[in-house]
């Protein structure tokens, strides 16, 4: 297991975001999480990648422990200096892309490396111009994210996610921010890493991508997960009524 | 007295008005961002003390703010500080114009979306990290014109250090002017601090046409 995530309660001002949530990624297994605005989806990714903190429950990276719940029932994290130990596992893309626009394309994929991992400057560009080849987008390394597309901008914060190296890459409603047309070159790239055998979380609103990369689907409603399985079993044959209601939208 | 020596006599004061700008600046402008950081601190008392602290600085005048500077030690404490007077311009500038910037700065740190801290964090680079090589850069170039604004009132807010009679460019235009009944030191004095004006504004937009390169 790269991620295991046990019983994870969350509350924003006494609201229940997460309730009670368990689950785990395979090494080399795509994970899509679907379901409604509000449902608690961007929250699980927020903590899984440590931007938020759980209440309660476990969460264990690689079968070390990055946080669990102490006897009184809160949830204790290890300290600061072993959860950077914990950050170096993880990538996350995030919707709006969140790229630095005061570097360029090459430097948003060299910083984090060279400054946080200390990787050598040649290093660090031997394998961002790597990421930047098996993005397509290889000749705008010396330029700048307002130059770009958003489905530039998108593969670009897919390569400085890759850039660190992580076990696993999660993915906050990548293409959401995108023209319908701008959404297919990325999708094609999250499925290039999933051919790969890249380990992966992707929340999304795209149901035949998820249906088509991951090996697993969760369906998720009132932070809870309320069915999860094989896609085509989710998507085909839902056992669960609120999951034939929310699929039901998308055939329309 | 001819247009030359009033001219020499009044260099003298020009001097001092741009020692006076060159050790507020070089004085206010990070005191400003380590009061615009302290204003956001965890610990109540400090974030009032801040508060309190700027709204004092802009809401009262600077030429009273002077006044104490140089007269409260004495008025209020019984201290003869010797060469005071000079000091206690550059305290009360420094002080009142980091209030301003500390809200210029509160207002470009403000504007940087959640965003962009998140990806940090997610990368790993550490508070400080964050602060100065994704933060900063980018509040720079968005507090540009404002900082612009503040540096020009800055030229001619120099002028107030005459209610102290410390012998800038003001003070000594008035005296010559007096003395000579004379309407030329003011228009020296006037060209002088449009001249001043002119070459912050130039090198102002060259900083900004510096940081253009991205949006």
């Amino acid at each position: 297991m790269i991620l295991e995530m046990k019983n994870i309660s969350k509350n924003f001002d006494g609201l229940e975001v997460l309730k009670d949530i368990s689950f785990g990624v395979d090494h080399g297994e795509v994970v899509s999480i679907i379901g409604p605005s509000g449902s608690g989806k961007s929250t699980l990714l927020r903590c899984a990648t440590f931007l938020e903190t759980i209440d309660g429950g476990e969460i264990i990276y690689m079968g070390e422990t990055a946080a669990h719940t102490d006897g009184s029932g809160n949830a204790v994290y290890v300290g600061p200096h072993e959860l950077k130990h914990f950050r170096k596992y993880c990538g996350l893309v995030f919707q709006q892309f969140n790229l630095f626009p005061h570097y360029s394309i090459l430097k948003n994929l060299i910083d984090a490396p060279m400054h946080v991992q200390g990787i050598s400057r040649e290093e660090a560009e031997a394998t961002a111009m790597d990421l930047l080849r098996k993005m397509g987008i290889e000749d705008k390394a010396n330029a700048y994210p307002f130059q770009l597309s958003g489905g530039q901008q998108q593969r670009v914060a897919i390569a400085r996610a890759m850039a660190m190296k992580p076990e696993i890459l999660f993915f906050d409603e990548p293409t959401s921010a995108l023209d319908p047309e701008l959404t297919g070159e990325v999708l094609k790239v999250i499925r290039q890493l999933a051919e790969e055998k890249m380990t992966m979380v992707v929340v999304t609103h795209e149901m035949p991508f998820a249906k088509a990369v991951s090996n697993r689907v969760l369906f998720m409603d009132g932070g809870v997960i309320v069915e999860q399985g094989d896609p085509r079993d989710v998507f085909d044959n839902p056992q669960e009524e609120r999951t034939k209601q929310f699929l039901r939208v998308f055939e329309r | 007295m001819t247009f030359s020596t009033m001219l020499s006599t009044m260099s003298s004061g020009m001097w001092k008005t741009f020692l006076i700008f060159a050790l507020t600046l070089i004085g206010s402008l990070p005191l400003g961002m380590i009061v615009a950081l302290l204003r956001k601190s965890r610990f109540a008392p400090v974030r009032g003390f801040i508060k309190a602290y700027i709204s004092i600085m802009r809401g009262t005048p600077l030429m009273l703010q002077l006044l104490v500077w140089y007269f409260g030690p004495y008025y209020l404490f019984g201290w003869n500080i010797g060469n005071w007077r000079f000091p206690a311009i550059i305290v009360g500038f420094v002080l009142n114009y980091a209030a301003y910037f500390a809200e210029i700065y509160r207002g470009g740190i403000e504007s940087i979306p959640a965003g962009q801290y998140e990806a940090a964090e997610v990368l790993g680079f550490t508070k400080f990290q964050t602060f100065m090589r994704i933060i900063l850069p980018q509040v720079v170039k968005i507090i540009m014109p404002s900082v612009t604004n503040e540096v020009i009132t800055l030229v001619k807010d120099t002028s107030l250090a005459f209610t102290l009679a410390y012998q800038e460019v003001f003070s000594l235009a008035k005296q010559i002017s007096a003395s000579q009944t004379s309407f030329m030191p003011f228009l020296i004095a006037g060209v002088f601090y449009f001249v001043a004006n002119y070459v912050v504004e130039i090198v102002m937009a060259r900083i900004e046409k510096s940081m253009d390169y991205y949006k």
